[in-house]
């Protein structure tokens, strides 16, 4: 007998890359760790009028679900072990973002307790100015590191063992 | 006004050597009492004149001024409606005062803040360790001569542009 179409029109041909940095930049999920009042825009940014849902990003409370913190607020040099096990905690791929000025670089703290930028600890993907930033920074911080993500080139091939991985597309 | 309150008329009764200065500002009496009795004083102020409640245990570093530190007690009475500050004059070194957290338990954990800020020891305490800052930290940053950005940066020097 036969299948006349086997397959039918429900076949699209893509690459590995563009499908999985579609799917990982389609459901970013943060780590929620507020610090500061950066947290309060971050909450708001999350509820319902400007909505990070609608971006396929839901917040995670616990980092062994989550694939980008949100280093929202000031960094104590006594906070900063604490965020670096909670990163370390996190499963592979894992972005970072500093929101606010405090988290890019101290911001007013420039004193003895306060951690000069989270990047002196992590490895920072996306820097979000402003004291603090408005949702609309978070978001548009947000688009970027998608932007980010879907530029990555064999990120996923790399690790089950299909080559090494490539320097970022440059568009 | 400062000699007509009721605590001060009663540490001038009862612990006169001990009673360094008697300052008033705005409506708040000040006490500074020598610190060999400063345990005494406040047995005296919490059991007679029911000042049962500390509010507050801190200390100010007068950097060039001998002594250097001044503790400061902010006191308040419950049934007394009213608060007085004790303070007690405390040399460099050694910089020791006798605890208070025999008289209120409050004490405790404030005067560890202190030890943790100023390197004020206290004898007597139950449990002295740094509260506030991480237990490998070097130096007390409330100590006027603490660098403002912390020892391991170059201090700031005005903007440059």
């Amino acid at each position: 007998m036969g299948v006349n179409q086997p397959l039918g029109d429900n076949v699209k041909l893509t690459t590995l890359d563009s499908l999985v940095n579609w799917a990982r930049k389609s459901s970013i999920w943060p780590m929620t760790f507020g610090l500061a009042c950066c947290a309060i825009e971050m909450m708001a940014t999350g509820a319902a009028k400007h909505d990070l849902d609608r971006f396929g990003i839901i917040f995670r409370a616990s980092p062994r679900q989550a694939d980008c913190i949100i280093i929202a607020g000031t960094v104590t040099k006594k906070m900063l072990p604490i965020i670096q096990t909670v990163y370390e905690q996190m499963p592979e791929p894992k972005w970072v973002i500093a929101m606010g000025a405090c988290a890019c670089s101290g911001g007013i703290f420039d004193t003895y307790s306060v951690v000069q930028g989270i990047d002196e600890g992590l490895p920072v993907d996306v820097y979000i100015p402003g004291c603090p930033p408005r949702p609309e920074a978070l978001l548009y911080g947000l688009m970027k590191l998608q932007d980010k993500i879907s530029k990555e080139r064999n990120s996923f091939g790399s690790t089950i063992g299909l080559g090494e991985r490539l320097p970022p597309a440059a568009a | 006004m400062a000699e007509n309150h009721r605590a001060v008329v009663k540490l001038r009764e009862k612990f006169a050597g001990s009673v360094l200065e008697v300052k008033e500002f705005r409506g708040e009496v000040t006490v500074t009492v020598k610190k060999e009795e400063i345990v005494a004083i406040c047995t005296f102020l919490r059991d007679s004149l029911k000042y049962n409640l500390l509010s507050d245990v801190t200390a100010v570093d007068y950097l060039g001024r001998e002594p250097r530190f001044m503790m400061v007690y902010n006191l308040y009475s419950i049934p007394g409606k009213d608060r007085l500050r004790v303070k007690a004059p405390v040399e460099e070194s050694p910089a020791v005062v006798d605890t208070v957290s025999t008289v209120w338990s409050t004490a405790d954990w404030l005067e560890r803040e202190v030890f943790d800020l100023f390197g004020i020891t206290f004898t007597g305490h139950p449990d002295l360790r740094r509260i506030l800052l991480t237990d490998d930290w070097v130096g007390h940053p409330l100590r006027k001569d603490y660098p403002l950005q912390g020892p391991d940066r170059e201090p700031y020097a005005g903007r440059l542009s």
